[in-house]
C-alpha cells in the first residue's frame, strides 16, 4: 500500500500522482515508440496498420468521451462529425493547402459546424440530443451523395498522401511514419484532454453532468459549456475522421454510417465512461473483437466443418458486450482495472462496495 | 383521384409510423426511459407473425396467428424489463438509451438469422383485394390499416380511462414515489407497460408487413416514429399517433411534388426542425416537467 | 448598510400564491433566519434569489445590483453562493474536485489556456486550490479530500456543501437547512462554523431553518413565514412569542396546522 504526501499543491495538479506512476507511463510511452522496429524487424507491418487504426478509433472515443463520459451529453452521430472532417481534408489538400494547416482546421471547422447543428438542441434535456444526433447520423449518406462535387457521392473519393515538408506519408508505402503520426497527435489529444480536466474548464463540464441545478448556482453557464464540450469533442472526432480517410485511403458514402456511430458510443461505455483510459481500452477491444470474429470462424470451418456466415453478426456480439458491460460492470473496463489494482493494494481490507454509488430515484431536473 | 390514392396510402404508413410512436411514448411516460428499439420491436412482432402465419414456416391461420403474435410480444416487452431494464433503475438515461440501441441491433440480428434478411410479405387473407367506390381504388391492407389504428386508439383511451391498471400506470407516470407510497407496485407497473407498448409494436409491425414487405433492417424505421413523437412532444398520445400521420402524408407528397431525394429526407428533416424551433412538440403542452 | 434588498415580491404556481408580497432585507455582516412551516415559502425566496424562479412582481437588488435583469448561472458573479435543501454535490466527483468548482466564479483564463495548461493557468490553478485548501482547513475537511462523494455520509455531505459554497467567497450565503439530517454533534459544529462565517470572514449568512436552536443560536434577525405571507420579523424570540407566529404553529384555529412543522 502506497501513502501520498501531499505537500505542495502541486501533488494535487501534476499528471502523476507519484513517480512509480510517471515511470510506468514512462514505459509505456517507449512501448509503444518501440512497436514499429519490432514490426520492421519481422518485416511485416499489417499489424502495425490494425494498431494504427485502433489510435484513429481511440482519437475518435476520447472525443465522444468528453461529451458522453464527462459532460454527461449522449451523441449517437459522431461518425457524422468524422465523415465531416474527413471530406473537408480531402478538399482542403486537394485545393492545395498543406497538410499541416489542412488538418487541424477540418478538425476545427468539423467542430464549429457540430456545434452549430447541436447548439439550439443542447438547451434541451440529454434525451433530445440522442435523437437530434440519431437523425442526423441517418441523414449523413444522403448529405454525402448529394454533396457530390466535393465527396464524390455514391462512387466515392480517393484521399490524397499526407505530405509534411516533403516527407510523404502513407499508410501502406510508409506505415511507420502513418503510425509515428498517428501516435503523436493522440498523445497531444491526451495532453490536452488531461490538462482540460485539472482546469476549471474541465471541471465545469463534469459539474454540468453531475447536477445541472447546482452547476447554475455555481455560476456555470449550461448552454455555453455544453456547447464548448460539443465543440471540442466534435474537434476531435474531425481530426480523427481525416486520419481515418488517409487509412482507409478510399471513403464512400457509405463509410460513416449509424454502425460507426454507435460503434464509438459502444468503445467509450466497454472502455469506461468518465475516464480517458476508457477510450483507449474500448478502442482496443473494438479493434479486436472483429479479428476474434474471423479466426473463431474459420477455426470452426476447418476443426467442425461449420460455417457460420451470418451477416450482422458483429454488431451483435459488440451489442451484446455492451449490455453485458451495462448491466454489471457500468465503469467499465477501466473501473474493473482499478478495482483489482484496488483490491492488491488494500490487500486483504477490500471491501466489495467500496466502488458502490447509491440508487436514487429517478433524478429528473427539478428546483427544489 | 390519384392524390386521393396517395393521401390513403400515406395516412395507411403514418398510422403504422404512429403506433411505433404510440408505443415509445407511452414507455417515456411511464417510465421516463427512452426506448430506441421500438422500431426493432415492431420489426420483431412483424417476423414473429410471419413465423407464425406463412406456409414456409408454420402455416397457421391467420386469426390464429394474429393474437397469438401480439401475446407473444407482450410477453417480450414485459420480459425486457422485467430481466434487463428492471436492473438499470438509477442510472443515467445515457445508459438506457445505449442500451436500447443496442438491444435493436440484436434483434435485428437474430431476425435476420431466424426469417433471413430477404424482404418478406405476411401472407394475409386479404392480400391484394380492392375496395373499388367511383374510380377510386383502396387496397384492403390499407383501408384495415386505418380502421384497426382508429379502433385501437379508442381501446387505448377507455383502458387508460377506465381501468384499474390504466389509472395505475398514469398515477405512476406521473409521479413515481408518490404511487409507490400509495401501494402501486411501481416496478411491476413499468413492466406491464413495456409489455402493453410491444403488443402495440406487434400491430404495427402486423399491420406493416400485410401491406409491403419487411427485413430486418426495417427496423431502422424507428427514426420517423421518433419524428412523430417529437411533433406530438413526447408526452401525449394522441399527439404521437398524429405526428405519424403528418409524417406518413409528407412522405409521399415530398416524392410526388419535391426534388428527388427530399422524401427519404423529409422525416428526419423535421425532426431535426422540431427539436430546434419547438422542442414541446407542434402540440407544445408543458414545456417544463416537474418543477 | 444593507447587502440584500428584497421589495414586495411575489410568486404565483398557477392558483397558488407561494410567495405573497415579501420584503426583506438583509444587512451587511449579520445572520438572517427565515423560519415558518412547510410549505410557507421560505426555499422559495431561495429559489428566486438564486433566479431559479420568475417573479411575478417585486424586485430584488443586491449589493446595488437588480438581480431580477440577470440568469441564475450570473448570480453566482457577485458573491451570492448557496446550499441545497436535498443537496446537490457533484456526486461522481472527490471533495477536492466539489469545493474547487465552488471557484468557478473566479477563473480567469478561458478554454485555450487551459487546454494547453499555459503558464497563467497554472499559477491561477495554484490560487484555486489555496483558497480550497483553507476551506477544508476550516471545516475538518481533510480526512475526506479524496473520496468520491458518492461514497459519503448525509452529514460529510452538508458540510461539502457549505464548503463548496464558502470556496466562492461568497459576500452571502444562502443556506437551506444547514441542519437538517444532521446530529446533535453536528449541528453544534454547524452552529460554531456559522458564527465564524459571520465573524472571521465577515460573510453574511442567509439561513432557512426548523431548527429553533440553532437559528436562537446563531441568527441576528429572523422572520417568520407561513402561506407566503410575513408573519413577524425580530430577534428570535421576538419572533418565538409573537401571536401570530404561535398561531402558525400550534393552529389555534386550525388543528391540522400542528402537524406540520418540525422543531
Amino acid at each position: 500500500m502506497r501513502f501520498v504526501f501531499k505537500t505542495s499543491y502541486d501533488a494535487d495538479i501534476q499528471l502523476f500522482k507519484h513517480r512509480a506512476q510517471a515511470v510506468w507511463y514512462g514505459l509505456l510511452l517507449l512501448l509503444v515508440l518501440a512497436t514499429p522496429l519490432y514490426f520492421a524487424a519481422i518485416g511485416d507491418a499489417y499489424l502495425l496498420g490494425e494498431i494504427t487504426g485502433v489510435l484513429i478509433l481511440a482519437i475518435a472515443g476520447m472525443g465522444l468521451m468528453l461529451l458522453t463520459g464527462h459532460t454527461g451529453l449522449p451523441s449517437l452521430g459522431h461518425a457524422t462529425f468524422m465523415a465531416l472532417g474527413c471530406y473537408l481534408n480531402i478538399n482542403f489538400l486537394g485545393a492545395g493547402v498543406p497538410w499541416l494547416i489542412a488538418f487541424p482546421l477540418s478538425g476545427l471547422i468539423a467542430g464549429a459546424l457540430g456545434t452549430m447543428i447541436a447548439l439550439p438542441v443542447l438547451r434541451l434535456h440529454g434525451v433530445y440530443l440522442a435523437l437530434a444526433t440519431l437523425a442526423m447520423s441517418m441523414l449523413t449518406s444522403d448529405f454525402v451523395v448529394m454533396a457530390e462535387p466535393w465527396t464524390g457521392g455514391i462512387a466515392g473519393a480517393a484521399v490524397p498522401d499526407i505530405n509534411i515538408f516533403g516527407v510523404e506519408v502513407n499508410r501502406y508505402s510508409t506505415p511507420y511514419k502513418f503510425y509515428y503520426l498517428v501516435l503523436f497527435v493522440a498523445i497531444l489529444l491526451v495532453w490536452f484532454y488531461r490538462n482540460l480536466l485539472r482546469t476549471p474548464t474541465g471541471r465545469s463540464f463534469t459539474a454540468v453532468r453531475d447536477s445541472e441545478i447546482s452547476a447554475r448556482a455555481m455560476g456555470i453557464n449550461l448552454t455555453r459549456t455544453k456547447a464548448m464540450s460539443f465543440f471540442l469533442s466534435a474537434t476531435a472526432a474531425g481530426l480523427a475522421g481525416a486520419l481515418f480517410g488517409h487509412s482507409a485511403g478510399y471513403v464512400t458514402n457509405e463509410t460513416f454510417d449509424l454502425v460507426m456511430s454507435i460503434t464509438l458510443l459502444l468503445m467509450i461505455v466497454i472502455g469506461g465512461l468518465g475516464f480517458i483510459h476508457g477510450a483507449f481500452f474500448g478502442a482496443i477491444v473494438v479493434g479486436i473483437i472483429p479479428v476474434a470474429i474471423a479466426n473463431g470462424r474459420s477455426f470452426l470451418a476447418t476443426t467442425f466443418d461449420v460455417n457460420i456466415n451470418v451477416p450482422g453478426l458483429e454488431s451483435a456480439l459488440f451489442a451484446f458486450i455492451l449490455i453485458c458491460f451495462i448491466l454489471f460492470e457500468p465503469m467499465g473496463l477501466y473501473g474493473r482495472w482499478l478495482k483489482i489494482r484496488t483490491y492488491f493494494e488494500l490487500f486483504p481490507f477490500y471491501r466489495k462496495d467500496m466502488f458502490k454509488r447509491q440508487k436514487s430515484y429517478l433524478k429528473t431536473d427539478r428546483v427544489q | 383521384m390519384d392524390f386521393l390514392q396517395l393521401i390513403i396510402s400515406g395516412l395507411a404508413n403514418g398510422c403504422v409510423y404512429g403506433l411505433i410512436a404510440l408505443g415509445f411514448v407511452l414507455i417515456y411516460k411511464a417510465t421516463e426511459a427512452v426506448n430506441f428499439a421500438q422500431g426493432d420491436f415492431m420489426m420483431l412482432g412483424a417476423f414473429v407473425c410471419i413465423g407464425f402465419t406463412n406456409h414456409e414456416y408454420m402455416g397457421l391461420d391467420f386469426w390464429v396467428a394474429v393474437p397469438l403474435s401480439i401475446l407473444v410480444m407482450g410477453v417480450f416487452g414485459y420480459l425486457f424489463n422485467w430481466g434487463i431494464l428492471r436492473h438499470m433503475f438509477g442510472q443515467s438515461q445515457t445508459s438506457i438509451v445505449i442500451l436500447t440501441i443496442a438491444m435493436g441491433f440484436i434483434i435485428r440480428f437474430f431476425a435476420g438469422f431466424f426469417w433471413s434478411h430477404e424482404p418478406t410479405s405476411l401472407e394475409t387473407p386479404f392480400a391484394g383485394q380492392d375496395i373499388r367506390s367511383g374510380g377510386l381504388v383502396l387496397g384492403i391492407d390499407e383501408v384495415m390499416i386505418v380502421v384497426v389504428t382508429a379502433i385501437l386508439t379508442l381501446l387505448f383511451y377507455l383502458f387508460f380511462s377506465r381501468s384499474r391498471i390504466g389509472l395505475a400506470m398514469q398515477a405512476a407516470s406521473q409521479n413515481q414515489l408518490a404511487a409507490y407510497y400509495m401501494g402501486i407496485p411501481v416496478k411491476r407497473i413499468h413492466s406491464l407497460v413495456w409489455g402493453l407498448s410491444g403488443m402495440v409494436a406487434a400491430v404495427a409491425g402486423i399491420l406493416f408487413a400485410s401491406k409491403g414487405a419487411i427485413d430486418p433492417s426495417t427496423g431502422l424505421l424507428g427514426i420517423k416514429a421518433f419524428a412523430a413523437a417529437a411533433i406530438g412532444g413526447f408526452g401525449s398520445l394522441p399527439g404521437a399517433l398524429l405526428g405519424g400521420l403528418i409524417i406518413g402524408l409528407v412522405e409521399p407528397l415530398a416524392s410526388r411534388y419535391g426534388p428527388p431525394g427530399v422524401s427519404q429526407i423529409a422525416p428526419y428533416a423535421i425532426l431535426l426542425l422540431i427539436l430546434i424551433f419547438r422542442p414541446g412538440g407542434i402540440f407544445s403542452q408543458t414545456q417544463r416537467k416537474k418543477v | 448598510m444593507s447587502l440584500l434588498e428584497i421589495e414586495n415580491i411575489t410568486l404565483r404556481f398557477g392558483g397558488l400564491v407561494a410567495v405573497d408580497n415579501v420584503s426583506l432585507t438583509v444587512n451587511e455582516g449579520e445572520v438572517f433566519a427565515l423560519v415558518g412551516p412547510n410549505g410557507a415559502g421560505k426555499s422559495t425566496i431561495f429559489n428566486l434569489i438564486s433566479r431559479f424562479y420568475d417573479p411575478a412582481e417585486g424586485r430584488i437588488r443586491f449589493d446595488g445590483n437588480d438581480l431580477l435583469a440577470r440568469t441564475a448561472d450570473q448570480v453566482p458573479s457577485f458573491g451570492i453562493a448557496r446550499t441545497f435543501q436535498n443537496i446537490e454535490l457533484f456526486e461522481q466527483a472527490t471533495v477536492l474536485q466539489n469545493l474547487l468548482v465552488g471557484r468557478h466564479r473566479h477563473r480567469k483564463t478561458g478554454m485555450l489556456s487551459n487546454i494547453i495548461f499555459s503558464p497563467k493557468a497554472y499559477s491561477e490553478e495554484l490560487r484555486h486550490r489555496a483558497a480550497v485548501e483553507e476551506v477544508i482547513e476550516f471545516l475538518n475537511l481533510q480526512p475526506y479530500r479524496d473520496k468520491y462523494i458518492g461514497g459519503l455520509p448525509y452529514g460529510v455531505r452538508k458540510v461539502v456543501e457549505l464548503g463548496r459554497a464558502l470556496a466562492s467567497e461568497p459576500k452571502l450565503l444562502l443556506l437551506d437547512e444547514p441542519a437538517s439530517g444532521l446530529s446533535v454533534e453536528e449541528t453544534q459544529d454547524m452552529a460554531f462554523w456559522i458564527e465564524d462565517i459571520q465573524t472571521q470572514m465577515g460573510v453574511s449568512v442567509m439561513m432557512v431553518e426548523h431548527d429553533m436552536g440553532l437559528v436562537s443560536a446563531v441568527s441576528n434577525r429572523v422572520m417568520a413565514l407561513s402561506d407566503g405571507k410575513e408573519l413577524a420579523t425580530g430577534t428570535a424570540a421576538e419572533v418565538q412569542s409573537h401571536p401570530a407566529v404561535i398561531e402558525a404553529y400550534l393552529g389555534t384555529s386550525e388543528i391540522s396546522k400542528t402537524g406540520t412543522s418540525r422543531t
